[in-house]
């Protein structure tokens, strides 16, 4: 198939609906706004379902209701409006039923802005919502990853019984790449064996999210515990660039990862020996693989759109065996190529401490460049 | 090989759209391509831009800091942008909103009237495509017939008939360019 | 519409859309006699093999484990967007809400506008009891002016606390409702009436009507510290002045169906 020029929010609705979509609810709120507005013509045309809810309370309990008939669904926000469905992703956690979440990210905390931010991994990978749960979070950098992993979404999320969240920014909603959309798939309903979808010839069926019973609760708990250790033992995915003799890795996922990329070429040009590490799968975190690289790098950078929240995650795995540096920008600013060079060209010369804060450090530095 | 382009003006001068022509060029010849916009409160009337980059690998960033080349439609896009081009990079100055010359010698500097243009053309809308063709008179990376081809490729059915007066403004444009181009130092 | 063969001798039987669970309600209350209504209505019906069922937050909570049919738990007044869902892809189900008053009016008071409004072709059994039964008797949106609950020691005070909300009548003005009424549980000839409302409310969904609403005045005797026999007599003193029964909304169409 030819490439077609698509904008990023209109792609990921138009694999949505090829991967068999077959119900969206949502709530406008920018900058994810084109997902929703593709889905109301594309998804009746289809004789699909399509609502646009009164808000997205509203939005992710039509989610569940049609989620627990087995139907492929999917909502789509943005942060204040992924904070407002979290009440309903604990409750889709605690069913133990499918749901794909597409959220485009934007400035925060708060009203914020509609600028591009990763201020929402700790949000969404590390829970959100009350209880123990785990949500399986894939961050695309282009748009054709995006597009790719709409159908992945919905195959892990039915796998494994479990919300599927694509975490993407602004600028991956906004921009437009060439890309190939997947194959047209129609919408089929699997005949799932906890399905409400009418008791005709078997015993009636109840999907709740409510455990009375301590014991039974924690039951329960461990039954979402065994799949997520499942999940950790095959949906762990990333892309590596210039890894082969890198002394320095720079981490970073999605939009920062990218922009990352451009810097790592850049260094590798003036001859430094540089290599990027892209998480895809953010939640489960590829640890081992990090942990692996700490064993062969000298130092690593990790650079977010946000405050350090998966710098945690990179700490983790490195365990204080090489030094961590760490280069953000916050509330919808996106770095450019040059700024992390420049951390980069510091890194390869600078003295650098086992027992540093990188945040810490950090933050010195950007009160001297944003005053 | 890597060339960026930021197109900046006043939102309604058709500058996203001549940004995404240029991205169906490039896409058509093989190349990588993104497009972005600047996105949010100023859609809606003020200041508009988008950045397009052209690569034949994988692109990183998709925005720059320092551009290979501009477009600026209106005097504050040239306040901002011209000091932010690459040495030896390419400014196209819509002269028809612009009252002041480029300041820096060291970039190609194609000024158009491209308003002016359109007008004598007698589609004033298509200011934007002047301004691409003023581009292309200055820039390597892409030809009038791959803009061509593009247009030919991706306009609408029911927008078809006005290619061949997209084509004329495209054409003035590098006209124009050729005549008025001053070369980098 | 499905027959049934009813003996001659059969006075009284367990409906078939209930379940063997004995239900866990105090004593005196009338969401048993709702819960039943309601079975009795998909019995008669023949609906319950293609009936999902919402329970809500609340007493009724464990509405899913006395009717045998499917069923969801939503969360707290989240049960008609949990609905709309359902419905929007099990077009050719029969889809039924059963909420209380805290639940559908007051944290739950946008989605059961909005569906309301978007004239989801769904069935809400709504019952008012004028307080929160399940978290120990505290007011409600529809606790009636000066009532005593647990956290209205004094009174209900409509100056600091608002006034109640008369959610049949307030639905009834949108567009979207199609059929809105109030009934009350307090006496057999009322129960009845109830009855015939609850059967009509499904029609109107296996019409494909719209919207449906059956609000039933009901008695929580346990937290408004009454007899069941008082707190039914205060059901007609007290709240039916304030909750007038009645038809707020039948839709054109319903009529013209002569459901």
């Amino acid at each position: 198939m030819a490439r077609e020029l698509w904008k990023g929010n209109e792609a990921i609705a138009e694999a949505a609906v090829r991967a068999g979509l077959e119900a969206y609810f949502g709530y406008p709120i920018t900058p994810q706004n084109e997902i929703l507005e593709w889905l109301s013509h594309r998804m009746p045309e289809l004789g699909r379902a399509f609502v646009q809810a009164e808000a997205e309370l509203g939005a992710i309990n039509m989610v569940y209701g049609a989620a627990c008939t087995g139907a492929r669904v999917m909502t789509s926000s943005s942060s204040p409006g992924i904070s407002l469905m979290m009440e309903g992703i604990s409750y889709i956690a605690g069913t133990e039923i499918p749901v794909v979440l597409v959220n485009v990210m934007r400035g925060g905390p708060g009203l914020g802005n509609i600028a591009p931010s990763q201020g929402d991994y700790n949000q969404i990978c590390k829970g959100g919502g009350h209880g123990d749960y785990h949500v399986i979070v894939l961050a695309p950098a282009s748009i054709q990853e995006a597009v790719d992993m709409m159908p992945l979404a919905f195959d892990l999320a039915e796998k494994y019984l479990t919300i599927c969240c694509v975490l993407i920014d602004g600028s991956i909603g906004q921009m437009m790449e060439p890309i190939e959309l997947p194959e047209m798939r129609p919408a089929q309903r699997k005949d799932f064996p906890w399905a409400t979808n009418g008791a005709k010839n078997r015993p009636r069926r109840i999907l709740t999210s409510i455990y009375l019973d301590p014991p039974e609760e924690e039951k329960t708990n461990l039954r979402l515990l065994k799949r997520w250790e499942a999940i950790q033992a095959n949906e762990i995915r990333s892309k590596e660039y210039f890894l082969d003799d890198a002394e320095i890795v720079v981490i970073g996922f999605g939009t920062a990862g990218r922009v990352a990329l451009s810097a790592v070429r850049a260094a590798r040009a003036k001859g430094l020996k540089v290599g990027l590490f892209r998480p895809v799968s953010l939640s489960p975190y590829p640890y081992a693989r990090v942990a692996e690289l700490a064993g062969k790098a000298k130092a690593f950078l990790v650079v977010e759109m946000n405050a350090g929240q998966m710098l945690d995650d990179v700490r983790l795995a490195v365990n204080g065996r090489i030094p961590i540096e760490f280069y953000g920008r916050l509330g919808g600013v996106v770095p450019f190529p040059d700024e992390i060079l420049d951390e980069i060209q510091r890194i390869s010369t600078a003295d650098l401490q086992l027992d540093g804060n990188p945040v810490a450090d950090w933050m010195k530095r950007m009160e001297a460049m944003v005053r | 090989m890597q060339t960026e382009i930021i197109l900046s003006g006043f939102g309604g001068q058709g500058i996203m759209f001549a940004g995404q022509v240029l991205s169906y060029a490039a896409m058509d010849i093989g190349k990588q391509v993104t497009w972005i916009p600047s996105y949010g409160p100023e859609m809606r009337g003020g200041t508009a831009n988008c950045t397009v980059v052209i690569a034949d690998e994988e692109i990183g960033s998709p925005l720059v800091k320092n551009p290979s080349a501009a477009v600026v439609m209106n005097l504050p896009s040239l306040d901002k942008y011209e000091p932010m081009i690459q040495p030896g990079g390419v400014l196209v100055i819509n002269t028809s909103m612009v009252d002041r010359s480029a300041m820096r010698s060291d970039i190609t500097v194609v000024p158009v009237a491209c308003n002016d243009i359109a007008e004598e053309i007698g589609t004033p809308k298509l200011a934007n495509m002047v301004a691409v063709g003023a581009l292309l008179g200055g820039l390597e990376a892409l030809t009038a017939s791959d803009i061509e081809a593009a247009l030919n490729a991706h306009m609408p059915g029911r927008h078809k008939h006005l290619l061949p007066k997209n084509l004329e403004a495209l054409n003035k444009g590098i006209e124009n360019a050729r005549k008025n181009m001053i070369k980098a130092k | 519409m499905a027959t049934l063969t009813i003996p001659d001798n059969l006075v009284y039987e367990r409906p078939q859309s209930f379940t063997d669970s004995p239900t866990h309600y105090c004593p005196g209350c009338t969401h048993g006699v709702a819960h039943r209504l309601v079975a009795e209505v998909l019995d008669e019906m023949g609906l319950a093999n293609r009936t999902v069922g919402v329970a809500p937050v609340g007493c009724s909570v464990f509405a899913y484990n006395y009717f045998n049919t499917d069923f969801v738990e939503a969360a707290h007044g989240r049960a008609p967007a949990m609905a709309t869902g359902i419905k929007r892809v099990l077009p050719d189900h029969i889809v039924f809400t059963y909420q209380g008053d805290g639940d559908l009016a007051s944290i739950g008071m946008g989605e059961i506008v909005h569906a309301a409004a978007r004239g989801e072709n769904i069935t809400v059994i709504f019952i008012n009891n004028a307080n929160y039964g399940m978290t120990g008797g505290q007011m409600a949106p529809t606790t009636l002016p000066g009532m005593k609950t647990s956290s209205s020691p004094s009174g209900r005070d409509v100056e600091t606390q608002g006034y109640p909300i008369r959610v049949a009548e307030l639905l009834a003005t949108l567009e979207g409702a199609g059929f809105i009424v109030r009934r009350s549980l307090h006496d057999p000839a009322n129960i009845r009436k109830a009855k015939k409302a609850i059967r009509t409310a499904f029609e109107v969904q296996t019409h494909g009507l719209g919207f449906s609403l059956v609000e039933l005045l009901s008695t929580c005797p346990t937290n408004w510290g009454m007899t069941p026999v008082d707190a039914l007599k205060w059901v007609e003193s007290h709240m039916l002045p304030f909750y007038p029964l009645g038809d707020y909304k039948i839709a054109p169409a319903i009529t013209a169906a002569k459901i």
